[in-house]
């Protein structure tokens, strides 16, 4: 059967430095699934490859059974695999509502007011703010609107790189309750993170990345019950 | 529209501008539009006085020798422009920032030069194709075209920059619109969200060209004659003075900054010598004080809350630590 996002043997070089040396992984449809790892592991070089920011050296990235190797990002966020970048670029001069019709940039036809509901509906504190600009948004709000500006896009896999970066522990739990919730609509998600606790909790299945190979894998209960990471990760 | 404009011209005519000042003001108008578009998309490009040289030259031959008339100029210089800046703009905008700027002062350069040599060009390759020497005389090279028609009327100017103020405003509303606002923040977030980062950047560098195009017909069928010498470097930093002066952060802005700097020279007669230095100072100040340029709300305001704070600070000038 063909996986929903399928990696083979991914290598990434930043000039003579090789990031990624071999990564293989996969995602099935619906599944949550979770990069951990220390700093320079190659987590977001990993998740920047498949959106198309970085261009792969050698390796296969399928996405239904399409090769999508080395595409444009933006025709990889066409195809609904869609990133939320790390440090929750939002676009700090343009209000919150600007942020969102940006993110429906894509959907030519659909209803573009419809999703505004929907988005709206879900983060009531981003409808308050609408207007406001939306680097005047707290830490907390600042990755709702980016995770919000990703769900504009109706995505099928959504790729998330440390979405608890810089944020309080009670932030962290509101944004790993929105994934839980966003896992349940049947979206599949793949979630970069350093806070191993968290990403075990939610995920069904993790991989463990270090220096740019994947030196560890199995199912979240495994992997919390892993004596290795128990040590490395969780402290 | 002479209804209109010669009361204006009564009133303007005192303080040193007259009509062909106010047609100069204008047609800078269309310059600085022309780079307000690729700032707005992030791209610090020079290239404006190239595409106006291409669009004078262009328009200039086809109302002097083939007898066009000038809307039909006008439309043959903007589409040479036009077509010149996609192979020009595919290679160079994968550059960025100031790397984007010496590419495009190259192509000014390149275009300059090419104008220069262009009949000396033209008579060698037709010398070797013919088998025997051939003259050719089009454009004269470092003289320049004269006695170009003057066809330019100030209403023209004034109908084509409404008719731009009226498209940029459907612009800035659009989905492309937005597109360009959001690379000029963040290409990779543009990206992300599925923006065609390649393709905005390159139209709105072919709609930049297109519009300096228009200014270099227009130009041409006001001063009569045309050099080569008149589009080079000094014309493309002129050009981004007019930017700088109004500020980006409005349509508006670039259009109020190039007829600023048009016009202070002449308003500035009684100076004399000295009006040059003015320019300087004028665009020298506005940088330091309203880095937004004039056209920009945020930056009147801090410089107000500024010189407030200055005023209640002066009584005691002897509190230095905050």
């Amino acid at each position: 059967m063909t996986h929903q996002l399928d990696i083979q043997d991914l290598h990434v070089s930043y000039g003579s430095i090789r990031a990624l040396r071999g990564v293989t992984f996969h995602i099935d449809e619906g599944q949550t699934v979770s990069l951990i790892g220390a700093n320079g592991a190659g987590k977001s070089t990993t998740l920047n490859a498949v959106s198309g920011l970085l261009k792969p050296v050698g390796g296969r990235i399928r996405f239904r059974g399409q090769d999508i190797t080395g595409w444009r990002a933006d025709r990889v966020s066409a195809l609904g695999l869609v990133q939320v970048p790390e440090g929750r670029q939002i676009i700090a001069t343009m209000t919150v509502h600007e942020n969102l019709i940006i993110g429906a940039h894509l959907q030519r036809t659909a209803n573009t007011e419809t999703l505004l509901d929907q988005i709206y509906g879900r983060f009531p504190r981003l409808s308050e703010r609408h207007n406001q600009r939306a680097g005047l948004l707290s830490g907390g709000e600042q990755q709702m609107l980016a995770v919000g500006r990703a769900l504009m896009m109706q995505p099928d896999l959504l790729m998330l790189d440390e979405p608890s970066m810089g944020l309080s522990p009670m932030l962290v739990n509101e944004v790993f309750d929105l994934l839980r919730d966003i896992k349940g609509q049947g979206i599949s998600i793949l979630v970069v993170e350093q806070n191993a606790r968290k990403a075990l909790q939610i995920a069904d299945y993790a991989y463990v990345l270090e220096r740019g190979v994947i030196a560890r894998e199995g199912s979240a209960a495994q992997l919390r019950e892993d004596p290795h990471i128990l040590a490395a990760y969780l402290g | 529209m002479d209804a209109v404009l010669t009361p204006l011209l009564d009133i303007l005519r005192p303080i040193g501008i007259t009509e062909p000042v106010l047609q100069f003001m204008l047609v800078n108008a269309i310059l600085g539009v022309s780079i307000y578009l690729t700032l707005h998309a992030g791209m610090f490009s020079l290239a404006s006085a190239g595409f106006m040289a291409i669009g004078a030259y262009v328009g200039a031959l086809l109302t002097q020798q083939s007898d066009w008339p000038l809307w039909a100029a006008l439309l043959g210089g903007m589409a040479a422009a036009g077509v010149i800046a996609v192979p020009i703009g595919l290679p160079t905008l994968r550059l960025r920032d100031i790397y984007l700027a010496i590419a495009t002062i190259g192509f000014g350069e390149v275009v300059r030069v090419l104008i220069l040599n262009f009949d000396d060009i033209a008579a060698s390759v037709l010398t070797t194709l013919q088998g025997e020497r051939v003259r050719f005389r089009l454009i004269e090279g470092a003289r320049g075209i004269k006695g170009i028609p003057t066809l330019t009327e100030t209403w023209h100017l004034i109908l084509f920059l409404i008719v731009l103020g009226y498209l940029l405003t459907r612009l800035h509303r659009s989905r492309f619109g937005r597109a360009m606002a959001a690379i000029r923040q963040d290409e990779t977030v543009a990206a992300n969200m599925g923006i065609n980062v390649v393709y905005v950047k390159n139209m709105v560098f072919i709609l930049s060209a297109v519009l300096a195009g228009a200014a270099g017909v227009f130009s041409a069928h006001l001063t009569r004659i045309i050099t080569p010498a008149a589009f080079g470097f000094d014309k493309a930093v002129d050009i981004l003075a007019f930017a700088v002066l109004g500020g980006t952060s409005t349509w508006i802005g670039p259009i109020v900054g190039a007829m600023v700097l048009t016009a202070m020279p002449e308003v500035l007669r009684f100076l004399k010598e000295f009006r040059g230095v003015f320019n300087g100072l004028v665009l020298l100040v506005v940088i330091v004080y309203l880095p937004g340029g004039l056209v920009n709300p945020a930056g009147w305001s801090r410089l107000w809350q500024r010189l407030g704070r200055a005023q209640t600070a002066s009584p005691s000038p002897s509190t230095g630590v905050d």
